[in-house]
């Protein structure tokens, strides 16, 4: 376990994402779509390990995921900044007094250089949203940071349920693209 | 039986009953720690009532999320039986849900909802199923082809009979008067969490166990 759990070289961000969720028996994908994280969508997709829904709202995925987890089998919500925007009263009511350890891989947009003027506004509550409701969170921007800080966030989680928030910054994500906006 | 049970009648031509009694209709034929999930308001309140069961989970917010907690208890645990009751208000604001739980078809899974027509705890304002909107109609809409209204008391206890041989997902609608609950939960959501958890046998010490294995 120690080796599977030890840095790849050469590996993307996505690829690192699938070994961890492998790694802490995370078996249960929920998602709402975005573009940039679509090849980690694909590539949990095409992996049997995993049972992956997009249902049509995130406070749905949040429900999903917490039924899940009381039922013993370990889920996440993926989404992107505006998913998260309609998520508070389902985290205020639900995540945090039930004490679920909720796992969300937010895709951070409306930052460095995104083209949606929605984005941008909306960008702006994650995180006084995620302060106020005393949620850990913490920004991955570095590739070599990946595994470390997911790993660690999704065993802080489970071990005192808690939710956790792990934000990929364009940092990490976008580096390198062209076109701005993921 | 089963095209009898599941032949259904439109939302005006059912009989009016009463949520409670209904309640413990369906909790009296739970006999192998069937999860129920008992979403916010009224619903919960008299699933409290019919007798506190480690099986059942309690919603004290998060309004419209009873079904998808209720599709995650049933994919966690294929070889147990699970119930989401939902008032109409609640549904309502998360019809996306029939979808989701259409397009997975979980055999063990079924939602009850009591409709009165109202948002009741806040003051019986009305909701949109008392001017016209028919959820049966909705859930067949959304691909959930066993969506039926419960005519009375016997047929509401033949559908749960039918929930209870794992021929879900089933859509089980009632009319519901205004009657108040028989009861008020205990509001300590992590206790409740907690014991639903026992009752589902699932032990967070699994889960500590899997976090040292992996450290």
């Amino acid at each position: 376990m120690a080796q599977e759990t030890a840095g790849k070289a050469g590996e993307t961000w996505d690829e690192t994402i699938v070994r961890v969720l492998k790694a802490n028996d995370v078996r249960l994908i929920t998602y709402v779509p975005d573009k940039v994280l679509a090849p980690l969508i694909k590539r949990l997709h095409a992996d049997d390990y995993f049972t992956v829904i997009c249902p049509a709202r995130e406070e749905e995925a949040i429900g999903i995921v917490t039924g899940a987890y009381m039922g013993g089998l370990r889920g996440i919500v993926l989404m992107q900044t505006s998913g998260f925007a309609t998520l508070p009263n389902a985290l205020a009511s639900l995540t945090v007094p039930y004490q679920i350890p909720m796992l969300m891989l937010i895709s951070e947009r409306g930052t460095l250089g995104d083209f949606q003027l929605g984005q941008v506004i909306v960008c702006r509550t994650m995180r006084p949203i995620l302060e106020s409701l005393n949620i850990e969170h913490y920004a991955i921007e570095r590739q070599d940071d990946v595994e470390f800080i997911t790993d660690r966030m999704i065993k802080q989680a489970f071990a005192t349920q808690a939710a956790a928030a792990m934000i990929l910054s364009p940092l990490l994500t976008s580096r390198g693209n062209k076109k701005n906006g993921g | 039986m089963q095209t009898h049970a599941l032949s259904s009648a439109g939302r005006d031509a059912v009989k009016i009953m009463n949520r409670s009694d209904l309640t413990r209709r369906l909790v009296a034929k739970l006999k192998h720690e069937e999860a129920v999930i008992g979403g916010i308001g009224h619903t919960h309140f008299d699933l409290w009532a019919s007798g506190q069961r480690p099986q059942n989970f309690y919603m004290l917010g998060s309004m419209g999320l009873a079904a998808p907690i209720a599709l995650g208890v049933a994919l966690a645990q294929p070889a147990r039986q699970v119930f989401a009751l939902e008032g109409d208000g609640s549904l309502l604001m998360q019809l996306g849900t029939l979808g989701t739980i259409a397009q997975l078809g979980p055999k063990n899974l079924a939602i009850i909802v009591w409709d009165n027509g109202a948002y009741q705890i806040t003051g019986a304002q009305p909701t949109l199923t008392s001017t016209g909107v028919d959820l049966v109609a909705v859930a067949r809409g959304a691909g959930l082809a066993q969506s039926v209204w419960a005519t009375d008391e016997a047929h509401f206890e033949a559908l749960v009979d039918q929930a209870l041989k794992g021929a879900g997902p089933l859509f089980i609608c009632a009319r519901t008067d205004k009657q108040p609950p028989a009861g008020v939960t205990e509001r300590d959501a992590a206790k409740i969490r907690t014991r639903f958890m026992e009752g589902l046998k699932v032990s967070t010490r699994g889960n500590q166990q899997t976090y040292d294995r992996a450290a």
